[in-house]
């Protein structure tokens, strides 16, 4: 397998040269068989997609026969692996996780290259600047992290394993999904700065390049929010999100993705920002690229990062020759982007989309200076510090609290002007029912718990919530508003019910509808941040009939026990909730160690509601033998999650074709003295 | 103009007063104050976590600092002082956040120099796009205004709306 895979990557090392070369050559030099040329070039990055596919399978297929003569297999699993790890073992390392990088670029390559007959010369430039792109990792994987090297010594028997905290579902898919994000983002840029170099006329290029990018930023998206949720259920913690270096890689280029795909639509409605979309491509594909250099290089500490290594150096390389290559081209024809900038009023959604751009911006920077600050302070004062939640908690949140704002603002704004009789009636009855909401969060009881009873001057924390509480419902509202409204005048032209009505709308304009469902998804997931400052957490040794109280449950400890497999040996406690003096449920919170790894990881048992989660967790066990169990009590976190789904939910619908807008027929009654023309007989 | 001198003051005491209430709730009690401060500190075993959101298991670092953290806050020791003792003992990296001295104190600023630039930059922007002239017409045709477009516009939302 290691030799099938060797040869396998250098063939398609060789392929990419050959589709860069000569893809690069037919476009510089355009006459007599540059075309022939040019397709033989996208023909062999076509083909490279087979070649780093079947180094993907050799290494997969190694990992199932227990070839334990590949180093990076004896390194990332064992003998007794279930086989859903075996088969995440290509992206559990280093090397194959590169690999993986290199698959997943080349069949985004290779589905672009299928498609040249769109825009045979644009696709071209796009096709020859990926074949770059993907020169650059398969040499990383042929020549410094090379998954098939062969391991030192005599040949092993069994293999070290996965790292204990990457054995949970979630490990299948979370990777792929990121990956599928950052590798995506290589795309648009492919394409802007083909349409750069090209001069291409009209916003063709802008239409492309959008869907492109609503594909990779959905793919990102969920690989954050799996991600998260991943840390929420194996690390064991009780957090979903915790500012580490490694999370805000990912951070970063979603946020400029999403600034891009914003601003896009003043390009495309007013021909206006062209110079400043083609910098947020860029700058999206660049923090892509610069957040793996964060997470290989092993420059910033971080607890999800891998080993240090010589990469870091490569990725150093790319990420300045990248920025040379785009300032250079740019230089040269940035005034092919020349556009004519005219504001016709402030209140209006070009200005709202200004602002949208400028805090998005603005919140990257906030987390790409927080992430180097402790890198910056080595290099100015000699020693490290750490910045952590308590630094981005003060200066990102009212940052995303404006951006929340203008979530909710900037819809319901008009093109060019809105009046303020049309701002007024937008905005009375959301605004209204958005304080009514703040306002019943605010005076409800304590003691119902969860997010009720948010008394704002006792915390700033406090106050941030119900500030949150307000914009997502107000954001909610508008959205409601904006749905309401459109399917209520389909329903009057056609009679159908309002919610037909509203699907028939959204299907006729799913890009803008699509937009609101992702809106609603951001103000679920804002709602579920904001319950964060309500957690509660207690620490218990607890021996058989043992009772702790949090919250409104009593867990009582009904016994403890241990189970032992090839591949774990565990300890659980099994624990009766009670709310209100009746039984609820059992929870089993369990503590796993891993032989072959030799590392113990804890899976916490999650009993979620809307309202809250119980989090209890198997710390280890006391002296005397009996569990500790750390209990926590954390409100509204489903709804972060059912506000990821509906995000990814609403990108998958603005992806769907318009439906074409039906032709108007007025209906007329027929002349009931005409005659047939025809009696069918 | 008196009356609205006086609403101005009336507002700016109220203002004053709910800072003021921000500022000292929750201060001095020692069970807050110990989740205050911890939340404020690293676990310094190389988990990267906030103290109090340590639970890893078998951490060696995370229940000595507790406790020393539970027994200075039970001593009535500053908060400040609380913050030094543990950064001469285990270092800066201790703290959650850079502090507000020397070098430090650009990680808080540049946000705010940032936040402060770009809200000015796009102000200057969005006042030099409204300034522009209105781009010219052929020869004949007069832009319309804004209120003889008003009628269709009235007509548009009629037509689209509720």
């Amino acid at each position: 397998m290691a030799t099938i895979g060797s040869y396998a990557l250098l063939l398609a090392l060789a392929l990419s040269g050959y589709s860069f070369l000569f893809g690069f050559l037919a476009l510089m030099f355009p006459g007599e068989g540059s075309e022939r040329v040019g397709e033989t070039a996208r023909r062999a990055g076509v083909a490279l997609f087979g070649a780093v596919l079947l180094a993907a399978v050799a290494l997969v297929t190694a990992a199932f026969q227990n070839d334990f003569t590949i180093a990076y297999i004896f390194h990332h699993s064992n003998r007794a692996l279930p086989a859903p790890y075996k088969f995440a073992v290509l992206w559990s390392g280093q090397e194959g996780s590169l690999l993986f990088w290199s698959l997943l670029l080349a069949a985004y390559g290779f589905v672009l290259r299928l498609r040249y007959k769109t825009d045979p010369r644009l696709f071209a430039y796009a096709s020859v600047i990926l074949a770059a792109v993907q020169l650059f990792f398969l040499a990383l994987v042929c020549f410094a992290a090379n998954p098939f090297g062969l391991i030192e010594g005599p040949p092993r028997a069994d293999g070290s394993g996965l790292n204990a905290l990457l054995q949970f579902p979630e490990m299948v898919i979370h990777p792929p999904m990121l990956y599928l994000g950052y590798v995506g983002f290589a795309i648009p840029f492919a394409f802007a700065l083909g349409a750069l170099i090209m001069k291409y006329p009209g916003e063709k290029w802008i239409h492309i390049t959008r869907r492109w990018t609503m594909v990779t930023w959905g793919f990102l998206t969920c690989g954050i929010f799996l991600g998260s949720h991943w840390a929420y259920y194996v690390l064991g913690w009780g957090g979903y999100w915790g500012w580490d270096p490694v999370e805000n890689a990912s951070l970063m280029p979603w946020l400029v993705g999403t600034a891009f795909l914003h601003s896009v639509m003043m390009q495309e409605k007013r021909g206006m920002l062209k110079v400043w979309n083609m910098w947020l491509v860029f700058a999206t594909f660049w923090l892509a690229i610069l957040g793996t250099f964060l997470t290989r290089s092993g420059i910033i500490n971080s607890v999800h990062a891998f080993a240090q290594s010589s990469i870091g150096t490569w990725f150093a390389f790319f990420l300045a020759i990248s920025f040379a290559v785009f300032v250079l081209v740019f230089a040269l024809n940035h005034k092919h982007l020349r556009s004519e900038h005219r504001l016709e009023s402030l209140a209006s959604r070009e200005s709202s989309f200004l602002f949208n751009n400028l805090l998005f911006l603005l919140l990257t920077l906030d987390v790409l200076w927080g992430t180097w600050f402790p890198k910056i302070s080595e290099w100015v004062q000699g020693n490290k510090v750490t910045v952590g939640g308590p630094f981005y908690n003060r200066v990102a949140i009212p940052v995303a609290m404006l951006l929340l704002l203008l979530t909710a603002v900037g819809p319901l704004l008009a093109w060019r002007k809105t009046s303020f009789e049309s701002l007024k009636r937008n905005f009375m009855w959301p605004t209204i029912g958005a304080l009514a909401a703040a306002v019943f969060v605010m005076i409800t009881p304590s003691r119902w718990g969860s997010i009720f009873g948010l008394r704002p001057w006792t915390d700033i924390s406090l106050l941030y919530s119900l500030m949150t509480v307000f914009l997502s419902a107000l954001v909610t509202l508008t959205v409601a508003s904006e749905f309401y409204r459109g399917g209520r005048v389909i329903r009057e032209k056609t009679g159908q019910s309002m919610f037909a009505s509203m699907v028939q709308l959204t299907h006729r304009n799913t890009r803008r509808y699509g937009g609101y469902v992702v809106h609603f998804g951001v103000a679920l997931v804002m709602i579920g941040f904001c319950g964060a400052a309500l957690n509660q957490d207690k620490e218990m040794e607890m021996g058989y009939g043992d009772r702790m109280s949090i919250g409104s449950y009593e867990l009582v400890c009904r016994s403890y026990t241990q189970d032992d497999n090839p591949n774990q040996a565990s300890e659980w406690a099994i624990l009766d909730v009670y709310q209100n003096g009746q039984k609820i449920d059992t929870m089993t919170p369990v503590r796993i160690f891993y032989k072959a790894g030799q590392q113990a990881s804890t899976k916490p048992d999650i009993r979620s509601t809307l309202k809250e989660d119980l989090y209890l967790v198997y710390e280890g066990q006391s002296e005397k033998g009996r569990p500790i169990i750390k209990a926590h009590v954390n409100p509204l976190v489903m709804w972060i999650w059912i506000g990821a789904w509906m995000m990814v939910l609403g990108t998958g619908l603005g992806l769907v074709p318009n439906a074409p807008a039906p032709v108007a027929v007025r209906a007329t009654r027929l002349v009931e003295t005409a005659t047939p023309v025809a009696t069918g007989d | 103009m008196s009356n609205r001198k006086h609403i101005l003051r009336r507002a700016s005491h109220c203002a004053l007063l709910c800072l003021a209430i921000f500022g000292l709730a929750g201060a001095g009690d020692p069970a807050s104050r110990f989740n205050e401060i911890g939340h404020q500190l690293m676990c310094i075993c190389g988990c990267n976590e906030i103290l109090l959101e340590c639970n890893h298991v078998g951490c060696p670092d995370s229940d000595g600092m507790r406790n020393e953290l539970m027994a200075a806050v039970s001593r009535g020791d500053s908060d400040s002082l609380v913050e030094q003792s543990f950064v001469q003992r285990y270092g800066p990296t201790v703290l959650a956040a850079p502090t507000k001295k020397g070098f430090d104190r650009t990680a808080w600023i540049m946000p705010f120099v940032a936040l402060v630039l770009g809200f000015g930059l796009v102000v200057l922007v969005v006042r030099a796009w409204r300034n522009r002239p209105e781009p010219a017409l052929a020869d004949g045709i007069r832009p319309a205004s804004d209120a003889e477009l008003d009628p269709f516009r009235e007509q548009a939302r009629k037509e689209t709306e509720l």
